[in-house]
């Protein structure tokens, strides 16, 4: 079983459940003050504005309670991926290496996007076939920075790119070193990505029909 | 006695600020040519009884620190401390 956590200002909960019901992974949305890591093989932490991202976006969440427990379950080797906020609340709490700063054009992005998969040793991308994916970002905190190059060229999972698979400045949304979307620990099992899968994951409301995020959800049903 | 405690968190001189860059080109320039850089971050102000400056700067430093109040990665931070 996944746990979807839902923090106050959580928005993108339901949607994540409504795609992991279509790639038929069993899971549930859990208030993060309920969560007992115990229960759950991996846990969700879906986008939005936990805590009204006061301070920075995710801060607030990553010095909750809650978070100890998702690091105990990092720990453990279990499933942890961050999407969007998710994500921000990994870096502030210190479970990715690295920070999420303001878009380098201070805007809120919110546009399909080409992804270069590099790394196929995640719980999200192992064995997958597809070298470019698409999905929607729809952020205005995620230029990922982190001060070990060396560190980001290792463990990037996704970089944002042409429908070619270019990575170049032009298709840098935000300003992210290296382009990167998506970063997991050397283990794979903790992921944060920018892109929302769940909403990659319909065909009534893909842009191009694609359903890339379907795609990578499917991947948790063995843990699940 | 109490203080007030000044906490200013501000990127480091590695990473890019936009929102400074874009107040840099848009009014500073238009009142002067010798401000060569404008940089924003961000001020908390707390109030503290403590025993003497010292203890109330110590107290908010551990709390920036360990509550992750900035980011050591992206930022840099200053404490002021002046009496009530």
């Amino acid at each position: 079983m996944i746990a979807i956590v839902k923090f106050p200002g959580t928005t993108c909960e339901a949607d994540v459940y409504k795609a992991l019901m279509e790639a038929g992974v069993p899971t549930v949305i859990v208030k993060y003050k309920e969560f007992d890591p115990d229960k759950y093989n991996g846990v969700i932490l879906p986008g939005g504005f936990s805590f009204g991202d006061y301070l920075r976006a995710g801060s607030i969440a990553a010095s909750t309670e809650t978070i100890k427990k998702v690091k105990q379950m990092a720990e453990e080797g279990k499933i942890v991926i961050g999407i969007c906020n998710g994500f921000q609340i990994l870096v502030e709490s210190g479970l990715l290496k690295g920070a999420l700063l303001p878009n380098l054009k201070l805007r809120f992005i919110s546009k399909w996007v080409s992804l270069k998969v590099i790394r196929t040793d995640t719980v999200l991308t192992k064995g997958l076939d597809k070298k470019i994916i698409r999905m929607p970002i729809a952020h205005s905190e995620g230029r990922y920075y982190v001060d070990d190059v060396d560190y980001a060229k290792t463990n990037m999972v996704l970089q944002y790119c042409d429908e070619n698979g270019n990575v170049s400045e032009d298709t840098n949304p935000n300003g992210s070193l290296l382009n990167i979307a998506s970063i997991a620990n050397e283990e794979g099992n903790v992921i944060g990505m920018m892109p929302h899968p769940e909403r990659a994951s319909f065909k009534l409301t893909s842009v191009d029909g694609t359903v890339d995020g379907l795609i990578l959800l499917r991947r948790l049903g063995k843990w699940a | 006695m109490k203080y007030y405690v000044e906490l200013i968190i501000i990127n480091k001189d590695s990473v890019r600020d936009p929102e400074g860059e874009t107040i840099q080109r848009y009014v500073i320039e238009k009142y002067a040519n010798n401000i060569i850089e404008t940089r924003v971050g961000k001020y908390i102000q707390f109030k503290i009884e403590a025993n003497n400056e010292e203890d109330a700067k110590n107290l908010i430093e551990k709390i920036a620190r360990e509550g992750r109040l900035y980011n050591p990665i992206v930022h840099k931070i200053f404490v002021r401390v002046r009496k009530e």
